[in-house]
């Protein structure tokens, strides 16, 4: 497979300001991408979109090896199809446990009737237990989600997209508002997570990119700018204009 | 909360609800005891299944988030589906009986016009409508008790969830749909008495046993279907299910991108606690009495909201609580027990002032004491020695 996800003329516009602007790129599998951009240039919108919760005016969104048109399915079939989003605002459950968070996003049967009738296995347990292992939450496991550190729960945020197992991760602003240490571990969780997944990142801050020593892409004005290494795109006297220079 | 605390929870719940049954039936004058008397049994089997409608609306708001003000429409629905059979075969048998002291033996159709005239005569008719064809089989009804609400909240349900209605708009929605559910019913055209209702509902046909045993058997019902609502209510909360539903409450957008259905979910609830309900009415009315379109008025669903808001919602003993002491205090001030407060020129008068008192304590507990009177729980369980 060449691709994993394709965007191809994208466009969006609230009220007549163009937010998405025939924007076309790919995603190969078990890529990891940063997407930069100064603030409004669509980064939010761009998930957004793929992930169901807004509705292009024109383009597709073309997933997998069938090249299935995502663009009219909603957010839960997209979810089920592979696509797993991080928010910029921490969103996990506050009132339930990092064990009751990381058990429902599980991948596992998501109607009703297999809901209703589940009974906890051993194996899905483990899981779990692996999965609070590997984002840092071991021993925090039977904590009420709402008593973690804003760190924490970006980390269980993305502990919950890895539960879902999906084969693109879109991680929109991780290290906001994280300490040098707790970015640099969510730097590690990211780079292993896209090892056997796709990963895209949106990222201000270009310490972190940098770090995570990747193909950038440049949105600007809801479109791509400018795509490369960091160095390459860093040095493009566009990119600078618009963003870095400012 | 975790599955272990529901476990434990509910255990307490059954013992506290059993020793309160067997305390009751003993002092009954079902027991041949005369503590309690028999219209004071009806009040408590009544309570019992007030208490289990409240679960049904802790279910789908103070879990699911999901503000109803409607499901009081399927509690009456329920009590008029079983209704239909108590009063058609009640009616029945009293035909039969005053028919059968003629000197010729009355035909099948004789029989049949003397109910029609019995039943329908006060919305001037004789003719059996539709809706009743199933009113001799008390199989059927019981299952219509289930079916109708089911079906009426599947409806509904659908087309409120699937354009995404939400919160207050939701509400007012709900509010809408038993207003026109009881508008319709009010009228004799609706088949089932308009205004008068069904009545007569607390004599079990055919079953020679006076009212101070039929009452204590409702009074039973109600505390097994309590019982098992709460047991069935805890274990669906403690589980996956349960986590997906307060999930929904607390962000439905993020389980949406989790892969859920949040509709389908939506929808599921809102038809299992119709369910709840209808079966708490089925249970309730007979013990009334009587049911008529008033039972389903707008306000009496706020009153349900109301219980669960001040027993405390999401936490299943609150929703109990609240309903169990609220409508047990309300009866007393508007049955006009509570003595009248005498300030000179003015009186208070309960029956007046009691609508007020409640509408001031909601309002204070929704400000200062979210959680509630359940709310105390957490004080007291935390003051106890740490687990
Ligand atoms: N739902 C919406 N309604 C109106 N305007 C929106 C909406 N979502 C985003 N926008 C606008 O679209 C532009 C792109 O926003 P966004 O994608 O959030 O940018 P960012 O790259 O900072 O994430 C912004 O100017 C924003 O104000
Ligand atoms: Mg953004």
């Amino acid at each position: 497979m060449r691709t994993l996800l394709e965007v191809v003329g994208l466009s969006v516009s609230f009220d007549g300001f163009k937010a998405i602007n025939n924007l076309s790129f790919d995603i190969r599998p078990a890529e990891l991408r940063a997407v930069i951009g100064p603030n409004g240039a669509g980064k939010t919108t761009f998930m957004d979109i793929v992930t169901g919760k807004t509705k292009p005016d024109h383009g597709s969104v073309l997933w997998g090896e069938k090249s299935v048109n995502l663009v009219g399915l909603d957010e839960a079939e997209i979810a089920q199809a592979g696509i797993g989003r991080k928010f910029q605002k921490p969103t996990v459950f506050e009132d339930q446990t990092v064990f009751e968070n990381l058990l429902m996003s599980l991948s596992s049967k998501r109607d009703v009737w297999s809901v209703f009738t589940y009974r906890r296995t051993e194996a899905d347990c483990a899981s779990v237990d692996k999965l609070a292992l590997d984002i840092g939450l071991g021993d925090d496991l039977h904590r009420v989600a709402g008593e973690l550190s804003h760190g924490q729960k970006q980390w269980l945020e993305i502990g919950m997209l890895l539960a879902q197992d999906p084969k693109l991760l879109l991680v929109d602003e991780p290290a906001a508002g994280m300490t040098p240490e707790e970015r640099e571990k969510t730097t590690a969780i990211l780079v292993e997570a896209a090892k056997t997944r796709a990963v895209v990142v949106v990222e201000h801050d270009m310490e972190f990119v940098r770090r995570l020593n990747c193909r950038v892409t440049v949105l600007h004005e809801g479109s791509v700018l400018a795509e490369g290494s960091l160095d390459h795109v860093t040095s493009n006297q566009e990119v600078i204009d618009v963003y870095l220079g400012r | 909360m975790t599955a272990s605390h529901y476990r434990r929870n509910a255990l307490i719940f059954v013992l506290i609800l059993s020793l309160f049954t067997v305390l009751v039936s003993a002092l009954s004058a079902g027991a041949g005891s005369d503590v309690i008397a028999t219209s004071f049994i009806k009040t408590l089997g009544k309570t019992l299944c007030l208490a289990l409608v409240a679960i049904a609306m802790d279910l789908i708001w103070g879990y699911a988030g999901i503000l109803s003000l409607g499901h009081f429409a399927f509690f009456a629905l329920g009590g008029y589906m079983i209704g239909m059979w108590l009063m058609y075969e009640r009616t029945k048998d009293i035909v039969t009986q005053s028919l059968n002291q003629a000197t010729i033996p009355p035909t099948d159709q004789e029989i049949i016009d003397g109910i029609g005239t019995q039943i329908f005569g006060v919305v001037g008719s004789n003719e059996f409508p539709v809706i009743w064809m199933f009113a001799d089989s008390l199989i059927a009804q019981a299952l219509l008790v289930i079916l109708v609400p089911a079906l009426l909240a599947y409806l509904f349900g659908w087309f409120a969830f699937r354009s995404r209605v939400t919160g207050v708009y939701l509400s007012i929605l709900t509010q809408a749909f038993t207003l026109a559910l009881s508008l319709y019913l009010f009228q004799n055209e609706s088949g089932l008495r308009g205004n008068n209702g069904l009545s007569g509902l607390q004599n079990l046909p055919y079953v020679d046993a006076n009212q101070d045993l039929v009452s204590l058997w409702f009074f039973w019902a109600s505390a097994v279907a309590l019982g098992l609502g709460y047991l069935g209510a805890s274990y669906v909360v403690s589980g996956k299910f349960g986590s997906v539903m307060r999930a929904i409450r607390d962000n439905e957008a993020r389980v949406r991108f989790l892969g859920y259905k949040v509709e389908t979910y939506k929808l599921a609830v809102f038809v299992g606690t119709a369910i709840i309900a209808a079966i708490a009415g089925a249970l309730y009315y007979p013990q009334a009495g009587i049911v008529n379109p008033a039972e389903m008025a707008p306000i009496a669903s706020i009153y349900l909201a109301v219980w669960v808001a001040i027993g405390g919602r999401g936490r299943l003993y609150g929703s109990v609580i609240g309903a169990i002491i609220v409508s047990l205090l309300s009866t007393w001030f508007t049955g006009g027990q509570a003595p009248d407060l005498s300030f000179g020129v003015f009186t208070l008068k309960w029956v007046d002032w009691w609508q007020v008192l409640l509408g001031v304590s909601f309002v204070l507990v929704t400000l200062y004491a979210p959680k509630g009177i359940g709310g105390l729980f957490d004080l007291l369980s935390r003051r106890g020695p740490s687990s």
